[in-house]
This record gives C-alpha cells, structure tokens and sequence, in this order.
C-alpha cells in the first residue's frame, strides 16, 4: 500500500480562481492549464448544485463519487473551497480539509505578505500541510 | 477594559496598586494585529530598510514602557545598571512577559567584545510568518528587535539592535538571532565599573 489516500488538493477562491494546487498521488498528474480549468469546472458546478438542490438551504456537493476516485469538497463560510481528489472509500477526508483550512487561517491569513485572493506562496503554508498530509499517511500505513 | 466596572474607584490614580498583568492576550488577535502593522508600514515605505527601520520604531516604543512598568512591578522600582545585568533581565523578564516564554538562548559574540546575540528558535511575531524570497533577509523580528533596543537605550545603555535569520543545520527554519552592538561608551563605563 505505497500510494496514499489523497491524490492532489484544490484551494480556490471565491470567485472560482485556483489559488493553490498540490500533486500527492503519481497517478493522475494534470499539468497546470488542466488544474486551473478543473478548479472552475468545479466552482460552476457547485453553484449550479446548489440553484438546483431539491433541499432548500442546500450549500453545495460536499462528496463526488467516481469509478476510480472521490472527490472531497470543503467550502469555508467566505466562500473559499477545499477540495481533495482521493482514492475510493477514503475515511476520514472531511477532518483532513478543516485541518487543511485551519492551517490556511493560520499561515496564510496572517502573513502579512500574503494578498487576499491571490494565489498562495507561503513557505510555512507549505511545510505544515506537507507535515499534516505525512501524518495523514503514516496513520493509514498504521491502519 | 473588561470588568472596569467592577474595580474598586480609587480617589488618587497612585493609590491603585499596578495591575499584577501577566493575562495572556490571543496569539491570533496579536497575529492579525501585527500583521495590520506590517502591511500599514509597508503601504508607506518604498524600501525594505526603511520598513525595517518603521518597525523597529513601532518595537522601540513598547521597549521604552515595558522597561518602565517591569522595573516598577517585578524589581520594586530598581534598574539594572550593570550590562549583564540588563540583558539578562531582558533575556528572561521582559521575555516571559511578552512572550510567555525565556528566550531561547543570550551569547556574546565570538569576534567582537561589544557583540551579544539573544537567539530564538521561533520567534512569536514571525510564528505565522513567511517571508517572500523577493524581499531578501527581511526580518519581521525588527520589531522585537526595536524592543529589546526601548529597553536598553532606556536604562542608560544605547546600542544599534537588529535582527536577523540564521539557519540550523538539519533544519528547515531559520532562526532568529537578535544582534545587540552596544555603543562604546557602554562598555567604557562597564570597565571602569570593574
């Protein structure tokens, strides 16, 4: 069981624009043009869920289940989503994004060199969530 | 304030014993506050320098009251006058009261005698803090080192404080070193002090 649960990690802002972009798995690797494009695919999509939800108070696809993968979204309350491609059946992916947020509101909102919307180049940001997503695999290897 | 209310009205301010303090405040509410600082300073600068140079400023002035309201409260209104002394002082009294914690280590420097270093691993202002690689060394512990420089000029010893990052080996963070030069008549006096 070499591969990890998480195949590649989407933040994007709230106006569809992919602000941070991170390949886990070897399999599946979109070059750039492809991420950016998947990344307004899925803001307009889950727009339009929401508009079309029977269920009134509907906030959007929080779960898309493939053949080969699913698709974990998180949205935060100012509209910034987090969204993981994953293998099949992966648990515990919902706690795995608020973590992910949580390190966000962290070392990205409080850095001051950071520009709001913009796309995230934050060192810090990046060794923590590379910290989180270790721990992440070490535990399923444990499991 | 919360609770002022409540507080007991003292006719004479002097008669009102000084706060025991030591509340801790928020890291986020301090972490988004300093942040404001820096990004305020930074709409007014055009060069790193002189935003290191503002936050130092900022630093100076919270030095020069701390330095105040410590000597009052946990020295019974003495100062140190003796440079080990005073760096000492600041390497664990004003440390713990700001930041909770005693600095990580205080060194004199090894090539020149008027050199000493006041070093942290994790520097509390810089905890959240990722500095682009366009701006170079930039520090954001300017500010720190702003305080450590209020104190010192305060209590009768000028010197020229700056911070800077040193890297660790098998580390991937730098940390923070706090380099204290102090001025020559400082040490001139230490000398004839014995």
């Amino acid at each position: 069981m070499a591969s990890a649960a998480i195949y590649s990690l989407f933040i994007i802002n709230k106006s569809g624009g992919l602000i941070y972009y991170k390949d886990y798995g070897s399999a599946g690797r979109t070059d750039t043009n492809d991420s950016l494009r998947l990344a307004s695919l899925w803001h307009s999509m889950h727009a339009i869920s929401q508009q079309l939800s029977p269920t009134p108070g509907c906030a959007g696809i929080d779960l898309l289940q493939a053949d080969n993968f699913d698709l974990h979204c998180f949205q935060s309350l100012t509209g910034t989503k987090f969204f993981a491609v994953c293998e099949t059946g992966a648990q515990n992916i919902e706690v795995l994004l608020k973590v992910i947020y949580e390190l966000y509101t962290d070392f990205v909102l409080k850095n001051p060199f950071y520009e709001m919307e913009m796309p995230i180049r934050c060192e810090l940001f990046d060794l923590n969530l590379a910290q989180v997503i270790q721990k992440d695999r070490v535990a399923l290897l444990g499991r | 304030m919360i609770g002022v209310g409540k507080a007991k009205q003292y006719a004479n301010v002097l008669d009102k014993p000084l706060s025991r303090g030591r509340q801790e405040v928020s890291l986020s509410a301090f972490a988004f506050l300093f942040s404001e600082l820096v990004q305020y300073n930074q709409t007014q600068v055009d060069n790193i320098a002189e935003l290191e140079r503002r936050l130092e400023d900022a630093g100076y002035a919270v030095g020069a009251r701390v330095l105040e309201l410590l000597c009052h409260r946990e020295k019974g209104n003495r100062r140190e006058n003796r440079l080990l002394d005073i760096l000492l002082f600041i390497h664990s009294t004003v440390w713990k009261v700001l930041f909770g914690k005693v600095a990580d280590s205080l060194e004199r420097g090894t090539e020149h005698e008027d050199e000493y270093m006041i070093s942290e691993k994790e520097l509390l202002v810089n905890r959240f803090i990722s500095v682009p690689k366009d701006m170079g060394a930039f520090n954001c512990g300017a500010f720190v080192a702003g305080i450590v420089r209020g104190v010192l000029e305060n209590a009768g010893f000028p010197a020229v404080v700056t911070a800077h990052f040193v890297p660790i080996e098998g580390q991937q963070r730098p940390r923070t070193t706090i380099l204290i030069k102090f001025a020559e008549e400082v040490l001139q006096r230490e000398a004839r002090f014995g």
